[in-house]
């Protein structure tokens, strides 16, 4: 076993060949803009898509179970909103309680969705677009054409704001425990024997029902915590905020190697995704392509690299095949 | 034992939603003379509100740029004051999205229901047209106020300042803050946004008439697409990008706050001006160095309603038709009279309204 090629090392590993794009990603990146690099940007890469950073995790969880939930931003947008409103009309402005309740508000969330999928058997993406328009809709509702603005949300934003080390400390903590629930406890096994097998699963003991629950109600959390952590970093509340951004989460699996099938994907390989959807969206406006073709040059580079993953895969089962016919 | 975890989140999820409601239920209060928000329940709740003053008044109709923007929010309250103080009813719709087929839809709708005039704050330039010569076909009476659609398919605009004139003022301001030469950049909306584009176009314009403005450079235009996330992107890169830029011009309220945030954050030196609501730029506004805007313009979106419910109640009336040259008298405003600008005819409130530290407080507890 020792005696694995260099080669083989690096296409049998998801995560290595990630990381290989993302050292060419950033030298083409760093050629056309020097300073991109300094720790102040670095920085602000992880504080700007704190957001896709966190729900990303979630996203993991359901797409691991062969699901998927395009409701996140709206939920995103109700729990952010709630507590945006709070503390416009002067109810709570306590940080630390204003978290909770976002929170909660989208494992509220998350749960009815998990119940509706693995009860009523419904598939997951109509749900879950049924609850999209439904969260939004209430964040519209709740926030009567009203906004929650910088002096509103005043003391709370100086969690998010730039240079305060909050949205770091939760990127830092939600990452580390997930990486450990998904790799060493038996929760996170479940999930990941629900997704390979849901019908092996079921037969070896496992309540498939329950680990669909939950994995939605994970993805509610921190969908919830996510619109909290908006507010603070924006210093603003908006029923519209992140419109449309919960492609950028599910592209930030899709790149990390995570399978829309179920049962395949790793928390370090979310992070990579992430990172990557992060450090374009950072990259773009830096590197001076003109401001109109943007989305363009982002889609032709999350193609390429979801491409590049899937022919890694490929040389990765074939060698694996090789293996067992010696 | 399943159950009772069952329970336990559907009854946190309620208490979560009750503490929503609170939020709401005190917003209630300051907003109740408001048009109803709410994108589908406005159909019922603001005809209802009426029916007793109207005493077979004009049905005016307004159509928004989309749900849930407080600008539009000031706009349809203005208007709504306006048009009962002149007999009539108002009915508002706010398209779900900020789009043009989500408008096409409303106005469809209005057409069947037969209101007497239909206003529109167009989210594109030339793709209501065909629905917009189909309301004036069923004799409704077409005018836009905020954004404006081709001349052809409406009576007249209700413009809120002269496009030159905005385009004037904030490059003044920028050569102000810039002290009279060096770098400047502006961070606008999406790049198809029609009165961006066109107070960008003449802001270019007044800076190539006059060689006063020769030391001044515009680096760069960023389209942040008034969202949050992409300007503080967008705000971050002209920063770095350009370590001698003086200053940023945002016309754009969403642009302007995402931007005044960032360079604030940063404790930056390069200031910051453009179009912003007083009640989101609170907090940003001052001369000081710890402050990133000394001081922004805007106009009064409730006057704007008003002269714009005003112009409606008018055309709807018969009193005008929307050529150059009428008259009519809006309310508390005074009189106003209708300007051909470049064959399109207009209505202009005034010029755009400064907003200084020292008065910003007051606008935002108007609700502005």
């Amino acid at each position: 076993m020792k005696k694995k090629s260099f080669l083989a090392k690096l296409t049998g590993s998801r995560e290595v060949s990630l990381l290989l794009v993302l050292i060419v990603l950033l030298i083409v990146i760093t050629i056309l803009s020097p300073t991109f690099l300094a720790p102040a940007n670095i920085a602000q890469i992880f504080r700007n898509n704190a957001l896709t950073f966190v729900m990303a995790l979630g996203m993991l969880c359901v797409m691991l179970t062969a699901g998927i939930d395009i409701s996140i931003t709206s939920t995103l947008a109700f729990a952010g909103m709630t507590i945006g409103l709070l503390q416009k009309y002067n109810v709570i402005h306590n940080t630390f309680l204003l978290f909770v309740i976002g929170t909660l508000i989208g494992v509220g969330c998350g749960f009815i969705n998990g119940l509706i999928i693995a009860k009523a058997k419904v598939a997951p993406i109509i749900c879950t677009m049924g609850f999209m328009y439904i969260w939004r809709g209430m964040a519209y509702v709740i926030s009567n054409n009203n906004w929650a603005s910088g002096a509103d949300v005043a003391g709370f934003s100086d969690f998010g704001k730039d240079g305060s080390p909050g949205p770091y400390v939760i990127l830092i903590v939600v990452y580390v425990l997930f990486f450990i629930i998904m790799k060493w406890t038996r929760f996170g096994r479940r999930i990941y024997a629900v997704g390979s097998n849901a019908e092996a699963a079921r037969v070896s003991g496992i309540n498939v029902d329950r680990t669909v629950i939950s994995v939605y109600t994970i993805m509610g959390l921190l969908a919830g915590l996510a619109g909290v952590l908006s507010v603070s970093i924006y210093a603003s509340a908006q029923p519209n905020m992140q419109y449309g951004k919960e492609m950028d989460v599910i592209a930030a699996c899709v790149i990390g190697g995570v399978s829309m099938n179920g049962g395949r994907g790793s928390v370090t390989g979310t992070f990579l995704g992430a990172l990557i959807i992060a450090i374009i969206a950072k990259a773009l406006p830096l590197v001076g392509i003109d401001a109109i073709a943007q989305n363009l040059v982002k889609g032709i580079i999350i193609l390429a690299v979801v491409i590049l993953n899937v022919v890694t895969q490929r040389m990765m089962d074939r060698q694996n095949l090789l293996r067992r016919e010696m | 034992m399943k159950k009772k975890v069952i329970s336990l989140v559907l009854s946190a999820v309620m208490a979560a939603g009750m503490m929503a409601g609170c939020g709401q239920a005190q917003q209630a209060a300051p907003a109740a003379d408001a048009a109803a928000p709410a994108a589908d329940s406005t159909e019922a709740a603001a005809p209802a509100a009426d029916t007793g003053s109207a005493g077979g008044g004009k049905t005016i109709a307004l159509v928004t740029k989309s749900a849930g923007n407080a600008f539009m929010e000031l706009l349809a309250n203005g208007v709504k004051e306006a048009v009962e103080a002149a007999g009539g009813t108002l009915i508002v719709k706010d398209p779900s999205a900020a789009t043009a087929d989500a408008q096409i839809t409303e106005i469809s709708s209005l057409i069947s229901q037969g209101v007497d005039a239909i206003i529109v704050s167009a989210n594109d330039e030339n793709a209501l047209s065909a629905v917009l010569n189909e309301a004036k076909d069923a004799g409704i009476k077409v005018l836009t106020a905020d954004s404006d659609v081709a001349a052809a398919d409406r009576a007249v605009f209700v413009n809120q300042a002269d496009v030159n004139l905005i385009g004037q003022t904030l490059l003044d301001a920028a050569y102000d803050l810039a002290g009279g030469s060096g770098q400047y950049a502006i961070l606008s909306a999406t790049s198809q946004a029609t009165n961006q584009n066109a107070w960008i176009d003449a802001m270019k314009a007044a800076q190539e008439a006059d060689p006063k403005y020769a030391e001044l450079e515009l680096v760069e235009v960023a389209y942040g697409d008034d969202e949050p996330q992409k300007s503080t992107d967008q705000t971050q890169a002209l920063l770095q990008n350009y370590p001698d830029l003086k200053v940023i011009v945002a016309p754009t309220t969403v642009g302007i706050a995402a931007a005044a945030k960032v360079l604030q954050d940063q404790g930056s030196s390069v200031k910051l001006t453009g179009l912003g609501l007083p009640s989101e730029m609170q907090e940003y506004m001052g001369t000081d160095d710890a402050h990133s805007c000394p001081y922004m313009y805007l106009w009064n979106m409730i006057e704007l309603g008003n002269l714009t419910g005003s112009t409606a109640m008018a055309l709807a009336n018969g009193d005008i038709t929307g050529a150059a040259g009428e008259k009519f008298t809006a309310g508390d405003l005074g009189d106003y009279e209708i300007v051909d600008v470049n064959g399109a005819t207009q209505v202009v409130l005034g010029p755009p309204f400064q907003f200084t530290p020292e008065n910003v407080k007051e606008w935002a507890d108007k609700g502005m």
